[in-house]
């Protein structure tokens, strides 16, 4: 039977052998990094919102408390997002006319609730608790980034399990004194770990992994 | 020899078109986004959009049955209370210290003199705390108007829970000795370390 390739065709199929995984290795590479990227993770983008609310003006020119807003993050699983009572408390005298307040003055008039865009977005199949972060010594601006100086929010996490996943297995390198937890001008100090490792051996801190912490 | 597709446009599609379905059938996020109720979310359900309900009237939540009536109006005999309905602490200090700074100072500032930043950019000034008239207030007064609000300044009956509004009002004495004290009031064991620089907090 005559020989239907030509000798050369081997180089060829070698190749093409190899090229095939090689490229596959760079597919699978891009779309892990798309993965995490922030077009997929929706990080860094600041969102629209109905009233151009400025965490850069209440927060970090007034330097008013989180929990004056976010009302129940000490208490339960959500921080909480403010009710057009609470907005009413300052601008029912501040800016009390201005037009980018008015979704505030009607919804204050009509009862209906200010239809904020959410930032974050976990699955519904992941459980996340506020409270328990909190009382341990999770910074919100370790998760949630220079909170003051965003003039339309933006998430500052990817939000993906490698996150969670990367704190939840040596939070010695993230936590700090209770006190600090709602200070947005906190800097983890140098020497970091060794503090992190007292806070955590002082709150008596466990380094939750098991899948059913977060899925349950 | 090479097969020539170019006569089957339908045989040429197949292949590309299973896979299309197949990405396609995997982009579902009916697990990402379940048909339930969390906190926050939206209902298409209910008029006012909102899938937290109000709550009956009449109805009372579990741990909210408020019997102790001085506890939970600063009222006692229609009038307001003029003591704590518990033992002031060390810890309820602290915690009116740390409810004062979250929800007061916007407009009453660190010390009570009534000069927060929402005052500086347009609210309407409140009174100093340290006037005859304000030291003299009762704390079932200072509870009251925590929770039922004073002329132009909101309630805070939502933010503040009933114990930590007394909390507060105990903080308020707390900022009024601060700038009102005089020797007299320091128990004598303690006077010679006046004027040291000593653990002030
Ligand atoms: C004066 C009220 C106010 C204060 C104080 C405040 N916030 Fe907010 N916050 C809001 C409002 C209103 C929104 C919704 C609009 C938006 O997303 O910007 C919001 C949204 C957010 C979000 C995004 C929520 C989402 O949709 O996922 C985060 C995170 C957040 N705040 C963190 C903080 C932190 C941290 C602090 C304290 C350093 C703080 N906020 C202080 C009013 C406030
Ligand atoms: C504790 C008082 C306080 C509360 C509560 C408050 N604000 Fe403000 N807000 C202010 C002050 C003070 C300014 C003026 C900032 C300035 O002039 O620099 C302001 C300014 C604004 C402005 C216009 C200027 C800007 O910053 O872009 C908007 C819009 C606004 N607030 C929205 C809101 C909304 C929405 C809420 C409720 C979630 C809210 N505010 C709650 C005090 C408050
Ligand atoms: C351990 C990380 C972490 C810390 C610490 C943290 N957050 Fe969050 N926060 C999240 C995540 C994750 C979400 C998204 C939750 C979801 O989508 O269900 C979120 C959501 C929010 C929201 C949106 C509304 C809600 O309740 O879901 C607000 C507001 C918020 N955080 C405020 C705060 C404030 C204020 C603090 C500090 C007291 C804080 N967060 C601390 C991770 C954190
Ligand atoms: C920067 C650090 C940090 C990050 C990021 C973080 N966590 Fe945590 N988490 C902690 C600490 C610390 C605890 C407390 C552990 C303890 O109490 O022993 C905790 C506890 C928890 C718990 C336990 C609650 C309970 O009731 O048992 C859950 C659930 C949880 N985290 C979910 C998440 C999820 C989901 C994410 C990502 C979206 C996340 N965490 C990100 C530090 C972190
Ligand atoms: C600290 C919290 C945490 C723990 C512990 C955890 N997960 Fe997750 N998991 C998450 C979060 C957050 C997401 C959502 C990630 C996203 O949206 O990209 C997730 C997503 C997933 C997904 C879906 C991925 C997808 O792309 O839809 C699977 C599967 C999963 N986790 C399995 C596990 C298993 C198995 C374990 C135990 C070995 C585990 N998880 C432990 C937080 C956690
Ligand atoms: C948004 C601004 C604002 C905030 C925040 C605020 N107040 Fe006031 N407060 C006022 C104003 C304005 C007055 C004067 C009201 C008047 O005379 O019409 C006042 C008056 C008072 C008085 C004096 C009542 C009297 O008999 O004269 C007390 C006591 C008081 N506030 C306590 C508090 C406490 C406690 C808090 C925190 C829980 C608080 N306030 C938060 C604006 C505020």
């Amino acid at each position: 039977m005559p020989q239907i390739f030509h000798r050369s065709t081997n180089t060829i199929s070698r190749v093409s052998i190899f090229g095939a995984v090689f490229a596959l290795a760079v597919v699978g590479w891009a779309l892990s990094s798309l993965d995490r990227s922030s077009y997929a993770t929706r990080a860094n983008t600041p969102r629209e919102q109905p009233v151009a609310f400025s965490h850069a003006h209440h927060v970090g020119d007034e330097g008013f408390d989180c929990r004056y807003c976010h009302t129940s993050v000490e208490t339960s699983s959500f921080a909480g997002l403010p009710s057009t009572e609470i907005c009413m408390n300052c601008h029912s005298q501040i800016w009390a006319d201005s037009p980018e307040l008015a979704p505030v003055r009607d919804s204050f008039r009509t009862g209906q609730s200010i239809r904020w865009t959410r930032v974050h977005d976990l699955p519904d199949f992941v459980y996340f608790n506020h409270s328990i972060h909190v009382k341990q010594g999770v910074g919100c601006t370790t998760c949630h980034g220079p909170v003051d100086k965003m003039p339309l929010t933006w998430q500052h996490a990817s939000l993906h399990m490698e996150w969670c996943l990367d704190c939840h297995r040596q939070p010695e390198r993230y936590v700090r004194p209770r006190d600090q937890v709602f200070s947005v001008t906190y800097q983890p100090p140098p020497d970091q770990l060794e503090l992190g490792r007292k806070l955590v051996k002082e709150y008596n801190i466990q380094s939750l992994t098991s899948c059913s912490t977060c899925h349950r | 020899m090479r097969t020539d597709w170019s006569g089957r446009p339908a045989a040429r599609l197949i292949v590309p078109a299973a896979l299309l379905a197949l990405f396609g059938a995997g982009c579902r996020q009916d697990m990402h986004n379940q048909p339930k109720y969390i906190p926050l979310r939206g209902s298409e359900f209910f008029d006012d959009g909102r899938s937290a309900r109000p709550l009956v009237n009449g109805a009372v939540a579990r741990g909210r049955l408020r019997e102790d009536a001085a506890l939970y109006t600063g009222k006692a005999g229609g009038r307001a209370l003029d003591a704590f309905p518990f033992p002031i602490t060390r810890e309820a200090l602290k915690r009116g210290q740390e409810r004062f700074n979250i929800y007061c100072t916007p407009c009453h500032d660190h010390l009570g003199t009534g000069l927060g930043m929402a005052v500086r950019r347009g609210f309407r000034r409140p009174p100093s705390f340290h006037t005859d008239r304000l030291r003299q207030l009762p704390p079932g007064e200072i509870f009251d108007v925590i929770t039922n609000g004073f002329g132009a300044m909101p309630n805070y009956a939502l933010q503040i829970e009933p114990r930590d509004r007394w909390a507060v009002a105990a903080y308020i004495r707390v900022l009024q000795y601060s700038q009102n004290a005089n020797v007299a009031d320091v128990p004598p064991e303690f006077r010679g370390r006046l004027g040291t620089p000593g653990d002030m907090r």
